[in-house]
């Protein structure tokens, strides 16, 4: 990953450039940034306030308003726990918990290392499957305890070729 | 009319060749639900399996059948020409499947659900003699699962954008008004506002340009159909988009979806650039003199950005926050031009009620609840699944017959309807009608569809804390009633869940909740108190176990009250500063 500033600024303009959709909107810009770095680093917010003939003040407004955006860069490995009514009635919680406490979390956030980031999702979309995650955005459903552990520890343990 | 005749020839040649089982059709469920349960693993080995046996197939991605608890579901028609559906289906199987089936011809005794089609395949039930399946009656979900939602022409071959058709060839604007108006075709997104109407209001508004904006932000937990319909038949939402369009006088179209929900964005976007190939959006559609264009519009992670008002802001691309009406949509909607929004389910009706004619559909459903209803049910239930049923049944055929009851030998406790700002129905509930007034009276909602169901090992209060947890979570703080009032009564409720609310609680949850309802800006605030008003009425006592005897009696409380808290700043946190760059305001740009 280039972490410099030109290559943030860089990356962002081709990624707000490429768009599929013809209408290019401040949102928009966003989402095709932190689907390019990730997240949004300041870098990207100013190119976009550039790009869209607006303030960075605006442009963070947009970015604090919706919860997908984040401002410091993930852990490797993505891990969504879905919350929702459906997936608390079938373990939820349980799962949740004992996700945590083996990433030694206490909410939301990443693992120390940076490995592991781990979100409160509340609906994955597939409720009949519940209870739901998502792992590296590919959904898993009819999790238990164990499978849920099973999943998140092979993200954890170092791989070999590192 | 030439043009279209000419895609349906094509697209009947083309399904006929399919049909024929010449080489065997195999198609499997991905749509999020299928994936969930691990369809792209099972894909990924049939489509190794055939690689390894040398067996010419083709194989299909199709989106949801609605019986979701059977997932992974394949199925495989061969010569006889039925589908033969082999059901919770492991990358494991596969191998056996292909070697009884396809090779020996053999019905496998264990995981086949049934077959669908006109001949019998062996002794195998038909799947629509299944209690999940018997009731249903399918118009808006009459694709799904059965055509590849990639190819177009499966789509036509089917009668699809007959609808269009007829609409642009045989009818005047107002004639396709006036049959959706006779339809008593109402809004699926909540509100049950009566379509017809609404199209007329953006009749009279002056364009071009005219927006039709389709909704299909879906954050209600529990409830995935309108994503299972863009994953399963787009083209039907295309085709319903269109109609809509040219009913109004209409130039563009959105579909409104939430990023991070790649199989509905993917699959609505490859089916728009094909409908462009085949001049079915674009200039003069199928020859006529209408012309209009269709986009994938996404936004970010917001429920309330599903609210009319706060959709066109977020499409704008702009914090998504509600706008105070009047003015109404039809006036000055997106980017302050006429605009009309209905959901995804209102659409996907269209095509078939102008193919049919209104009285056709008038004649499905009660009262003034017509048509069909797209229900997700989930939860502790049998068969959990997506389905489409007549207005008009009780919840308890529902539950009971479809859902095939609580599992386990549990009672059941209570229903959730209507997402997270509808209500709960206790088990006495099994009588209501699906009916808009009647579900509404009973205080809940029959809203986007979802229906989650709890057993007895459920504690009301727990499941209302979660509720509300999601209420203030998804609160965008334009408004104080509500920013501050979710606050309150998650506060106030989580401490009733711990058992240690302090007297007069009841009261004072009333009181904020009331004040909500009376003084909030959009419907998020109004109906946030919803969830806790029915579930005092209907299980009052579980509030009293936790507030007087300080027990919870089912012992979920106890466990851990995970869920995030709402970070959204606050608006006015944001003080515009003088613009850096060139100094014009933001607007968005639209290029092309
Ligand atoms: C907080 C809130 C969230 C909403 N979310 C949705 C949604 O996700 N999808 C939807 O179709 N309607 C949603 N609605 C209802 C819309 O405002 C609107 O009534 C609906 O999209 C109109 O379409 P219809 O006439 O086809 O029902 C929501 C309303 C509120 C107040
Ligand atoms: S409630 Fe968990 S996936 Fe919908």
């Amino acid at each position: 990953m280039t972490g410099t500033v030109e290559g943030f600024k860089r990356r962002t303009r081709r990624a707000i450039t490429s768009q599929r959709q013809p209408t290019v909107t401040v949102l928009s810009c966003l989402l095709a940034a932190q689907d390019e770095l990730g997240y949004l680093p300041d870098e990207a917010i100013e190119e976009i306030a550039t790009y869209t003939g607006t303030t960075t003040n605006e442009v963070w407004g947009v970015a604090s308003f919706y919860t997908n955006f984040r401002f410091t860069p993930p852990g490797e490995h993505a891990v969504e726990i879905c919350w929702g009514p459906t997936c608390h009635l079938a373990g939820a919680p349980g799962i949740l918990q004992s996700v945590l406490d083996l990433l030694g979390l206490s909410g939301e956030g990443e693992t120390s290392d940076n490995r592991i980031s781990l979100k409160y999702n509340t609906c994955l979309g597939a409720c009949s499957q519940a209870p739901v995650a998502s792992i590296d955005h590919q959904l898993v459903g009819r999790l238990s305890i164990e499978t849920a552990r099973g999943l998140v520890g092979k993200l954890k343990a170092p791989d070999a070729t590192r | 009319m030439a043009a279209y005749q000419e895609l349906r020839a094509q697209a009947d040649q083309r399904w006929l060749g399919l049909i024929s089982g010449d080489r065997p059709w195999i198609r499997v469920g991905t749509a999020m639900c299928g994936q969930a349960a691990g369809a792209v693993q099972v894909l990924a080995a049939l489509r190794a399996e055939l690689d390894k046996r040398g067996i010419d197939a083709t194989i299909d991605e199709v989106g949801c059948l609605g019986i979701c608890f059977a997932e992974p579901l394949v199925d495989i028609v061969k010569k006889r020409g039925s589908r033969l559906f082999f059901n919770n289906v492991t990358p494991e199987d596969v191998s056996r499947i292909i070697e009884s089936y396809l090779v020996n011809d053999i019905v496998p005794d264990e995981g086949v659900i049934g077959y669908l089609g006109q001949n019998p395949v062996g002794d195998v039930p038909s799947l629509n003699k299944h209690p999940s399946m018997a009731k249903q009656e399918r118009i808006a979900l009459r694709n799904a699962g059965r055509i590849a939602p990639a190819d177009i022409y499966q789509y036509i071959a089917r009668g699809g954008y007959g609808g269009l058709n007829k609409a642009l060839f045989e009818m005047q604007p107002a004639d396709v008004i006036q049959e959706i108006t006779d339809s008593g075709l109402r809004g699926r997104g909540g509100a049950a506002f009566p379509t017809g109407v609404k199209w007329s209001f953006l009749v009279r508004s002056p364009g071009p340009p005219k927006y039709i904006l389709c909704n299909c932000e879906e954050g209600d937990p529990g409830a995935y159909n309108d994503k299972g319909i863009l994953e399963s038949d787009p083209h039907t939402l295309l085709e319903g988009i269109l109609i809509a369009g040219y009913a109004t006088g209409a130039t563009n179209g959105f579909v409104f979806i939430r990023h991070g929900h790649d199989g509905p964005i993917d699959r609505t976007r490859h089916a728009i650039a094909q409908a462009y190939e085949l001049g079915l959006l674009g200039q003069n559609i199928l020859g006529s003199e209408f012309s209009f264009e269709i986009e994938v519009s996404l936004t970010g992670e917001s429920y309330v950005a599903g609210e009319e008002t706060a959709l066109m802001d977020s499409i704008e691309g702009k914090r998504a926050m509600p706008r105070f009406r009047p003015p109404f949509p039809a006036a000055a909607g997106v980017w302050g031009k006429p605009s009309n929004i209905n959901n995804v389910k209102t659409l996907a009706y269209a095509p078939e009620i102008i193919l049919k004619g209104s009285q056709w559909f008038s004649s499905i459903g009660v009262n003034r609840s017509t048509g069909t209803a797209v229900l997700c049910l989930s939860g502790n239930i049998r068969y959990p699944g997506m389905y489409e049923v007549p207005m008009g049944i009780t919840l308890g055929e529902v539950v009971n017959e479809i859902g095939g009851g609580v599992p386990g030998g549990k009672r059941l406790k209570l229903l959730q309807t209507g997402g997270p700002l509808g209500g709960v129905l206790g088990a006495d509930s099994m009588g209501i009608h699906l009916d808009f007034e009647e579900m509404r009276d009973a205080g809940a909602i029959l809203g986007s569809g979802g229906i989650i169901v709890a057993d007895e090992d459920t504690c009301a209060v727990d499941l209302t804390r979660v509720l509300v947890a999601f209420c203030q979570y998804e609160s965008c703080g334009k408004c104080f009633p509500c920013r501050l009032g979710m606050e309150q009564l998650l506060e106030i409720v989580e401490r009733i869940a711990k058992c240690e609310s302090e007297p007069g609680d009841l009261d004072l949850l009333r009181s904020v909740g009331e004040t909500m309802e009376g003084t909030s800006l959009c419907g998020h605030g109004q109906l946030g108190f919803g969830p806790i008003r029915s579930a005092l009425q209907h299980f009052e006592a579980d509030f009293i176990a936790h507030i007087e005897e300080k027990r919870c009696p089912t012992g979920k409380c106890t466990g851990p009250m995970l869920s995030p808290k709402n970070t959204r700043p606050y608006a006015f946190d944001f003080v515009p500063a003088a613009p850096e760059t060139t100094g014009e305001r933001p607007r968005a740009e639209i290029r092309g």
